[in-house]
């Protein structure tokens, strides 16, 4: 249970996730496990508690424990709760040159958190990641299914206002806003 | 202006939909192998082009598709790898995002030439999205008939896939990604046997690049030796360049192999030059696991000769003096930066995502992390830089995979050619208060 909800997807997320499962050969479905870990993370309240891993199981028949070990390899899948919007902000090299930590250091005290936390009203997680292939458009930070690019500290408030007015919980899955080529 | 083969047309309006990539002349390398040539003749194109492979290591392209076993009854698999994870690296998503069917072309053409049945493309991800806009342009291929079964009439038929993943550097490589694709953690494995003996699901697979798959379409298109004639020596064709840091343009450019890395940092056709007039300092050239490379030795080999973006040239003078074009992650740094603290970044990051499997690589990148941050806290001793100079020599060529390697080269390269930086941080320990910030950074595993 999350939330008093029952965990059981979705009928639409269950016929997606059948259909993942035909994408593999025959009794090749763990294969689907990362797509359908990331339908449940979005469906369960962005994270995968232990009774979701187990359901996840269930569904591709194959044992929690597999489910657990590669759930916890992958730094998209939270193992703990976390807020309705975790942003992501790019520490590495290209965006750390042009900027990043004054990006990461501005969301802290505006979201008077430090990285790693949820703020206490649930809205917030701040994370701080590895390279996501946007140097040339540095500083730069992931929230949801969303890249946003050429950050400012402006374009950060801008933005944490929007997430926050809109009160929506993010995910990977999302449909993307559309984007300025 | 250099020649233009995979990007020539990204400036037009609509090219990511079919029918405007089909009135540009989309599709027809599948038309062409599909109905005038047989799988061996595409492979053999292939190999008179010269193509190398574009995720990294550089591999002839040909000759990998040529090893591809091929026993009876057993199914073979194409992958492609978009994980794209290579700090510096952004150009397969350029492409994915702006060209989808540039890739799904070229993943049809290539399944045709070694014989698959299924294919995969496995994308980071982060990359959620382009997943998305990969899968509009697959579904919109299997509507017009260039996807499933009996493909535009002929007795070849082809489903394709997107297969995203989750975050982790290691699944660029192409063991892991295997691993990852099939559901598992993504640990690479030992090798031999190499995934064209026993890839996906133990069968015969070949793993990849985007770019390296996007370039097949041009090559089907004009013959290979057409394809050979663009480029330099060995280096044939062009280059998907990702250019990032200090320089007033950053991108992705199309070049054509051979062009001056000079031309390409200082003309207004490329990056246009560093920021705010400062100088040049350092690049990596070829993503973060390349060696970084002085501004004199950038522009010009040890022998003094232009440096040009090839294989060869940024390799010319081994690691003493050379470094690797890579994935063509070029990061520019100017005068005003910290090599050491740079540094200690890339060894943060190698650290990160070390999977975790061999002791050197798994031990050794958090060490060499720490010590960096000591020195870079005002605590180091000279012995220090002798201690990281150790530890990475302790690393390379001793794990499972090359991520080891990717994680000695950066250290060894910067103690190298800026040993004297390191000195100073531990002759006058000027105490960076701001690196204690960022340590903290590495935050518990969500
Ligand atoms: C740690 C590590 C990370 C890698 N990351 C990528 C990557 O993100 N994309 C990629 O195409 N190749 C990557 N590679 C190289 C792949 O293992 C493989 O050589 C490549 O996909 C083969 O494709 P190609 O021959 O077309 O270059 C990586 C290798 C290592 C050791
Ligand atoms: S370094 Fe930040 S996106 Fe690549």
């Amino acid at each position: 249970m999350t939330n008093g909800k029952e965990i059981k997807f979705s009928d639409d997320s269950l016929a997606l996730v059948q259909r993942m499962m035909k994408r593999y050969p025959e009794g090749k479905q763990k294969s689907a496990l990362i797509p359908v870990l990331h339908i449940a993370q979005a469906e369960f309240d962005g994270w995968l508690s232990g009774p979701v891993m187990e359901y996840v199981a269930s569904v591709l028949n194959i044992l929690p424990v597999e489910v657990f070990e590669t759930a916890s390899f992958y730094s998209m899948f939270n193992l703990k709760p976390v807020g309705k919007c975790v942003i992501e902000v790019c520490r590495t090299s290209s965006c750390w040159l042009v900027g990043a930590e004054d990006v990461i250091s501005h969301l802290e005290k505006k979201l008077n958190i430090k990285v790693g936390q949820t703020t206490s009203d649930g809205m917030f997680t701040l994370k701080s990641v590895e390279c996501l292939g946007s140097c040339g458009t540095a500083p730069m930070m992931q929230v949801g299914a969303d890249y946003y690019e050429n950050l400012t500290l402006d374009k950060v408030d801008t933005l944490v206002e929007k997430f926050r007015s809109e009160g929506k919980r993010k995910s990977y899955t999302d449909k993307a806003e559309p984007r300025k080529l | 202006m250099g020649k233009k083969l995979l990007l020539k047309n990204d400036h037009i309006s609509g090219i990511q939909s079919y029918e405007v990539y089909r009135q540009n002349g989309g599709y027809a390398s599948v038309e062409k192998a599909l109905k005038t040539m047989t799988p061996e003749a595409v492979v053999e194109e292939v190999k008179k082009s010269g193509l190398r492979g574009r995720g990294g290591a550089g591999f002839p392209c040909g000759m990998k598709w040529s090893f591809l076993a091929k026993p009876e009854g057993v199914a073979r698999y194409l992958v492609c790898n978009a994980d794209e994870s290579e700090p510096g690296t952004f150009k397969d998503r350029y492409l994915m995002e702006r060209i989808p069917h540039l890739l799904i072309e070229g993943m049809i053409t290539a399944s045709y030439a070694l014989g698959c049945s299924n294919s995969y493309i496995y994308i980071r991800g982060e990359y959620f999205y382009v997943s998305r806009i990969l899968e509009n342009a697959i579904a919109e291929a299997y509507a017009n008939g260039w996807l499933g079964k009996n493909i535009q009439g002929t007795n070849y038929s082809l489903d394709l896939h997107v297969q995203v993943g989750a975050g982790a550097y290691i699944c660029g490589e192409e063991t892991a990604l295997l691993e990852s694709l099939e559901g598992k953690r993504g640990n690479p494995r030992i090798k031999p046997p190499f995934p064209a003996i026993a890839g996906l699901y133990g069968c015969p697979t070949v793993v990849n690049n985007v770019e390296t798959i996007a370039a097949v379409v041009p090559i089907v298109n004009e013959g290979g030796d057409e394809y050979a004639k663009i480029g330099i020596g060995k280096s044939t064709g062009t280059k998907l360049i990702s250019a990032s840091g200090h320089i007033n343009k950053p991108g992705v450019y199309e070049i054509e192999m051979g062009l001056p890395v000079e031309e390409f940092i200082y003309s207004e056709e490329y990056c246009g030059g560093i920021k705010g007039g400062r100088k040049l300092k350092a690049v990596v050239a070829g993503g973060s696991s390349v060696p970084i490379l002085p501004a004199n030795l950038i522009l010009k080999t040890a022998a003094g000769e232009p440096r040009l973006m090839s294989y060869e040239s940024l390799a010319d003078g081994g690691f003493a003096t050379g470094t690797m074009l890579g994935s063509g992650g070029f990061i520019v740094m100017d005068e005003s930066t910290s090599i050491v603290k740079n540094l200690w970044n890339f060894s943060r990051f190698y650290h990160h995502e070390s999977c975790g499997q061999c002791s050197p690589c798994r031990e050794g990148t958090g060490w060499m992390e720490k010590v960096l941050h000591k020195i870079l806290d005002g605590h180091g001793t000279i012995e220090d830089i002798d201690l990281l100079w150790d530890i990475q020599s302790k690393i390379e060529g001793k794990t499972i995979c090359p991520l080891g390697d990717a994680a000695a080269w950066p250290v060894a390269s910067a103690i190298r050619h800026f040993r004297s930086e390191f000195e100073e941080y531990v002759k006058q320990p000027k105490s960076i208060q701001d690196v204690k910030h960022y340590y903290r950074l590495q935050e518990a595993k969500f």
